[in-house]
């Protein structure tokens, strides 16, 4: 048995998110958090992963040695097709995340303010890593999560109105951390779950955003449904 | 001048201050041959239309490394310190682009169209200066083609004509870019006679191709 109390935040994170999958479906995943909730999904879900190069059905990292330069993921690093996986072209992939096609992406952000927008491209003056496909994704996917520490340096990253260069106009449809679940709707941002170890008192002094809370606040279920 | 090519001859017809489209993502699918003899000529200005920065060892990032880039146009420079550092001393001058339209301007520019009408960069800093239209209610961003003088691409095969297969990955965004250039180089890893690839299997037809870089045994 998992002892959620002890597990690492980044873990707690990529399992409350994998619960939000449905079988069947075309799902993105961003760089670092979001890429580790693939591990908590049980494969026979039928689940296929897009990466933006243009890989539909990415699959785990090659066995030693028997990597290949050709089969790599949005971040660069080698990765496997499963089967049934297809390729396309970059104007293809991003058809499919711009169209309609993408049921759901998972992003980490710098910050997500109460109206539910995300900022996650760039910190003027300090660090400016680009946009990438995040623009896209945010814009166009059926669902878009944001995955992601609760603070930064102690600082809240659920902010009232986001001071960093927003990602999209576009309202992001849940925010999950390792202290909260949470959603952005028409009146605020609505403190959904709590994560393990965590108080809704304790979740307010973390957070800068004004969080709706109605009734009892559930703690996040972290157990596999099966 | 024949399809085939040495990289000396391919460096030799790309002038300073060229803008050359580079095709792979993260390096993957990238000509590398073409980019190490470029860094090695000393080039200056170029203007790099290429999804990303890379890394400095890998993809555009030799090139950025050696000083031949005056201006990057493209959507990603997260984890190439020499740009990041460039482009805080004004050495080159960067534009980002979202990826998705990115591409779709490389393709508008390649299939003759007047550009793109995206909802992606609404109401971002993206959108700045740009022109948004309505379409039946519903906003869009007007991007506009890019083309450019060169494009670099990199193939699996390609056959006496010029014909291209690409692998897994390392599609990305050669067959648009192949597309959308003045001068189209492929730099493939093998060359095979006509009919080894079947038509069906081409993704870059050879009209498409003015040079192949030729083998060396």
């Amino acid at each position: 048995m998992v002892d959620f109390e002890t597990m690492d935040p980044k873990e707690i994170i990529a399992r409350r998110v994998s619960l939000e999958i449905r079988p069947k479906t075309l799902v993105n995943l961003g760089i670092g958090i979001p890429t580790l909730v693939s591990d908590h999904l049980d494969e026979s879900l039928g689940v296929f992963f897009q990466s933006e190069n243009g890989v539909v059905g990415l699959g785990h990292r090659p066995p030693e040695g028997m990597t290949d330069r050709h089969l790599t993921d949005a971040g660069g690093s080698f990765t496997s097709a499963v089967p049934g996986a297809s390729i396309i072209d970059s104007a293809f992939s991003f058809g499919l995340i711009r169209g309609g096609h993408l049921d759901l992406t998972v992003l980490g952000g710098l910050q997500v303010d109460a109206k539910g927008h995300l900022a996650n491209w760039m910190i003027p003056g300090k660090f400016v890593p680009g946009m990438g496909g995040a623009m896209d994704l945010v814009t166009g996917a059926k669902k878009v999560i944001v995955a992601m520490i609760h603070t930064a340096k102690g600082v809240s990253k659920i902010v009232p109105e986001c001071t960093l260069p927003l990602t999209s106009q576009r309202r992001v449809n849940l925010i999950v951390t390792e202290m909260a679940v949470m959603a952005p709707l028409d009146d605020g941002l609505h403190l959904l779950e709590t994560g393990p170890g965590y108080s809704v008192e304790e979740v307010i002094a973390a957070t800068d955003a004004e969080l709706v809370i109605k009734g009892d606040v559930p703690q996040m279920n972290l157990s596999l449904s099966v | 001048m024949h399809l085939a090519i040495t990289l000396e001859e391919a460096v030799a017809m790309i002038p300073d201050g060229a803008r050359v489209m580079l095709s792979g993502f993260m390096g993957v699918g990238t000509p590398d041959g073409l980019v190490h003899a470029l860094a090695a000529s000393g080039k200056k200005d170029l203007t790099m239309i290429v999804n990303d920065a890379a890394r400095p060892d890998t993809g555009v990032g030799p090139l950025v490394t050696a000083g031949c880039v005056r201006k990057f146009i493209g959507s990603h420079i997260g984890v190439n310190p020499d740009v990041q550092e460039k482009m805080r001393s004004a050495e080159i001058e960067v534009e980002l682009v979202p990826q998705g339209t990115l591409v779709e301007r490389i393709r508008a520019a390649g299939m003759g169209l007047g550009g793109i009408l995206t909802p992606t960069g609404l109401g971002t800093l993206i959108a700045d200066g740009k022109q948004v239209i309505e379409v039946d209610g519903k906003p869009f961003l007007l991007e506009k083609p890019l083309r450019a003088d060169f494009a670099l691409i990199a193939a699996r095969s390609c056959d006496y004509v010029g014909n291209l297969t690409y692998m897994l990955s390392a599609t990305n965004f050669n067959p648009i870019m192949a597309l959308a250039a003045d001068v189209v180089i492929a730099e493939p890893e093998e060359i095979v006679p006509v009919g080894v690839i079947p038509p069906d299997a081409v993704k870059t037809p050879g009209i498409l191709v003015d040079h192949v870089i030729k083998r060396t045994a």
